[in-house]
């Protein structure tokens, strides 16, 4: 059977048939739907945590327990798992442990393009880089193999356009892997000093085994072709060059850490000019060139962003490129935004009115950063909001305090900024925090996550009471409100930030893009009441337009959410009949 | 087996991956090398969005580069315009006569071009304008604009009609099956004549 499947389905479809039993991640484009295929699969837990660093304590937990265990997430992600991740590296697995991270070049969808190939080196452990949907399942699998056989954690690193590509995979019958014993072993296991001492010098002798290993595994293809040219390389940017330079020779490296050197020594020596082609940083190149041999890489190549076939040509080859229209007027760039009927345009709108101090973070809500809003002054990390806008007021003093607030998603909050409340209350900071609940985790696609009260697959659960736990951890002043009630959201944000203590609001309202939320027709603006003031469109929704002499409601893009209509001295724009169409 | 290499483009949110994924799997049936190259994450909220889908013998890079589309179909005029450097002298192009303004146009930063569908047809012999708002609307469901648009772009694609209907059948689920199939007939009708 073949099909076709995004790289992060085939991730999947890989566990399913490694007959992985356990299966975690938290959400983060570019990998989120690897954890949404994987809950598919009735016989396998699957999980959202509330973040990465518990997602692999748990699949550690599982894999010490005897399952085969896999966890995903996206680069960043791996930063907020480095811990467990560095010293699982020591103490080795019971079950076959597989974390996959999705790197992001071109920072589609991040605030930062790290490359992850160096956590494997970091933490000496393997990592493998598929370069298409079937070398996902396939990978996967191996991986699994190379873990129990090495005792050792094993990476798999994709980029954006591996795991959003869909390509065809030959599916296979699932492995018969039967779950291992527990078995109590402390000087393996209990990493204190004395223990991970021992530890320390078995992980070097790992690596060892494994850069031996890494020379004969098939995974690592040669591709002899012209022997003018030869090519390192691997993932996504393989198939760039394949295309580019199809004559050339190739090693395919399939295991991105350890390198087989051997191998690399071999076909270097074949070759008359060799080249290195790899996103991001120079990984491959400067170890190959700590070797000794010559190598172009990124004397020639951009180290920022995403390589293509055309980057190919025209850095190597010095091919001109192929004449294209080129078009002589500019075209307005057009940036994401929030959605009509977003609830957060209506907290950012009282925000920017009130000329607060916003410490933002990441989320659907970020895009409050961009005009016409820009009612987000910063944005870090997960969770940075909360921790951040402590910081300031330790800086700027209490009365800065007043004028500012945090803004944090729900999930966001769980994930981190909880933490970062805590300390608030410790530290006898007077931070309000603002906790836009949108019953969701919007900017990955729709997550269930621990405020929504449902898990990953669909089963209703414990849902957390955001209030209780904000008081718990000793805010006393806890206040929800509608953010589409815009003069309560108002007087509460006022009120709030001038207590000299912390406060907490939370800001409850469903995001329009989730199923069963009422879709009103549209709405239309009587032009003989409006006066073209421009008041509606301080909104900045995508739905409004002025034509100059009054303004205009795009109707395949109004969702009839309302939210324009108090904006409005004139009462100039209204509803069409009655509301309420459920869809 | 000619290599077909078909871009689709639009705005977040307007349904262009369930189309990369009918094409793609309607091709997968005729034995095609496939590769469809998707947008997920923060574009998808009201952002530029881009699809890439190729056919062909074999299929390595998941890109279309500038020049190499033999087809684009686009599901708003701006969009179109923004991408037609990808399409061959020759290709064709499809689009949606919709506009949705980008936010620098609605706060006054910039201007929606004018003209567009004019001057793409001085630039490109096979340009089909086609309103599949309107169309999806008459319909009685304005969400089948990929669909409409998806109808028209089978005169384009050298695929059997059974690839099509039975890839509508497998990717849409049974309560949208018939109003779906009505907008790919209604696209497909749109433009019998060529
Ligand atoms: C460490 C880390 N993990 C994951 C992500 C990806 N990510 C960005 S925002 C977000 C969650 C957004 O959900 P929420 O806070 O509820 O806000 P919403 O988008 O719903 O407004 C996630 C998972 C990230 N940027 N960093």
């Amino acid at each position: 059977m073949r099909r076709l499947m995004l790289g992060n389905e085939a991730i999947a479809r890989g566990a399913y048939e490694a007959g992985v039993t356990v299966a975690c991640a938290y959400p983060g484009t570019p990998s989120t739907e690897i954890m949404e295929y994987m809950a598919k699969y009735e016989d396998i837990y699957s999980e959202w945590s509330p973040n990465e660093k518990v997602s692999l304590e748990v699949a550690i937990g599982a894999s010490l327990g005897g399952a085969r265990a896999l966890c995903a997430m996206k680069h960043v992600g791996l930063n907020v798992a480095a811990d467990p991740l560095f010293t699982i590296s020591y103490t080795g697995i019971n079950g076959g442990l597989v974390i996959v991270v999705a790197d992001d070049p071109g920072m589609h969808s991040s605030q930062n393009e790290q490359d992850s190939r160096y956590y494997a080196r970091f933490s000496k452990v393997p990592m493998l880089e598929p370069s298409d949907s079937n070398e996902c399942t396939a990978y996967v699998k191996k991986a699994f193999e190379i873990s129990e056989s090495f005792d050792t954690p094993v990476l798999v690193r994709l980029t954006t356009r591996i795991a959003h590509s869909q390509s065809i995979v030959g599916l296979h019958e699932k492995s018969n892997y039967t779950l291992k014993n527990y078995d109590k072993n402390l000087s393996k296991y209990v990493m204190i000093p004395s223990n991970a001492r021992v530890r320390r010098v078995e992980v070097e002798k790992k690596m060892d085994r494994l850069y031996t290993y890494a020379d004969t595994v098939d995974i690592n293809t040669l591709q002899w072709g012209s022997k003018d040219i030869g090519i390192i390389t691997s993932g996504v940017s393989y198939q760039y060059a394949k295309e580019a330079f199809p004559d050339a020779s190739f090693l395919k490296l399939g295991m991105v850490h350890p390198l087989p050197e051997k191998t690399i020594q071999e076909f270097a020596a074949q070759v008359q000019t060799l080249y290195v082609i790899e996103e991001l940083e120079p990984f491959i190149e400067d170890q190959i060139k700590k070797m000794g041999i010559p190598v172009q890489g990124k004397n020639l190549l951009p180290i920022i962003g995403e390589l293509n076939v055309q980057i190919l040509k025209e850095k190597i080859s010095e091919e001109p490129p192929t004449p294209t229209l080129t078009l002589s007027e500019s075209i307005p760039v057009r940036p994401p935004v929030l959605c009509p009927g977003c609830p957060h345009r209506a907290v950012y709108f009282i925000l920017k009115k009130l000329a607060l101090h916003v410490s933002g973070d990441i989320g659907c809500y970020s895009l409050g950063a961009l005009p016409p809003m820009e009612a987000m002054d910063t944005c870090i990390c997960m969770g940075a909001s909360v921790s951040a806008v402590l910081g300031m007021e330790k800086a700027q003093g209490p009365d800065f305090a007043k004028k500012s607030v945090a803004v944090v998603g729900e999930s966001t909050f769980i994930h981190s900024g909880i933490t970062g409340l805590i300390d608030i209350v410790y530290n006898k900071g007077n931070s309000t925090i603002l906790i836009l609940d949108n019953s969701t985790t919007g900017m990955t696609g729709h997550q269930d996550n621990p405020t929504t009260g449902f898990t990953i697959k669909g089963e209703p659960t414990k849902q957390i009471d955001l209030i209780a736990l904000c008081k718990a951890v000793g805010v006393d002043r806890v206040q929800v409100v509608d953010p589409f009630d815009l003069p309560e959201l108002e007087r509460i944000i006022c009120e709030e930030t001038s207590a000299s203590e912390p406060s907490v609001i939370i800001a409850q309202r469903p995001c329009v893009l989730l199923k069963g939320i009422a879709l009103n027709p549209p709405l239309y603006v009587n032009e003989e009441k409006c006066k073209n003031c421009g008041a509606c469109l301080k909104l900045g929704c995508p739905a409004m337009e002025s034509l100059g002499t009054h303004v205009k409601i795009n109707e395949a893009v109004c969702r009839g959410c309302g939210l324009c209509i108090p904006t409005c001295k004139f009462n100039a724009l209204e509803k069409v009949g009655e509301a309420n169409e459920t869809v | 087996m000619k290599p077909y290499n078909i871009l689709i483009v639009g705005v977040g949110g307007q349904g262009i991956l369930l189309a990369s994924r009918v094409i793609g799997t309607a091709a997968l049936k005729e034995n095609y090398d496939v590769k469809v190259s998707e947008v997920h994450g923060m574009a998808q909220r009201g952002g530029s969005v881009v699809t890439h889908v190729k056919l062909a013998q074999k299929v390595y890079s998941p890109l279309i580069e500038k020049g190499e589309a033999d087809l684009i179909i686009s599901f708003e005029q701006l969009e179109a315009f923004r991408w037609a450097p990808y399409l061959r002298k020759e290709g064709t192009l499809i689009v949606n006569t919709q506009k949705i303004n980008p936010m620098p146009v609605i706060i006054g930063n910039a201007q929606y071009p004018k003209e567009i569908i004019p001057k793409l047809k001085d630039h490109f012999s096979h340009v089909h304008d086609i309103d599949a708002f309107g169309i999806s609307k008459q319909i009685g469901n304005t969400k089948a604009v990929n669909t409409v648009l998806l109808g028209v772009s089978a005169h384009f694609i050298d695929l059997q009609k059974e690839s099509w209907y039975s890839t509508l059948q497998e990717v849409i689920p049974p309560a949208h099956l018939d109003m779906n199939i009505k907008a790919f007939e209604s696209g497909y009708n749109h433009i019998s004549t060529i």
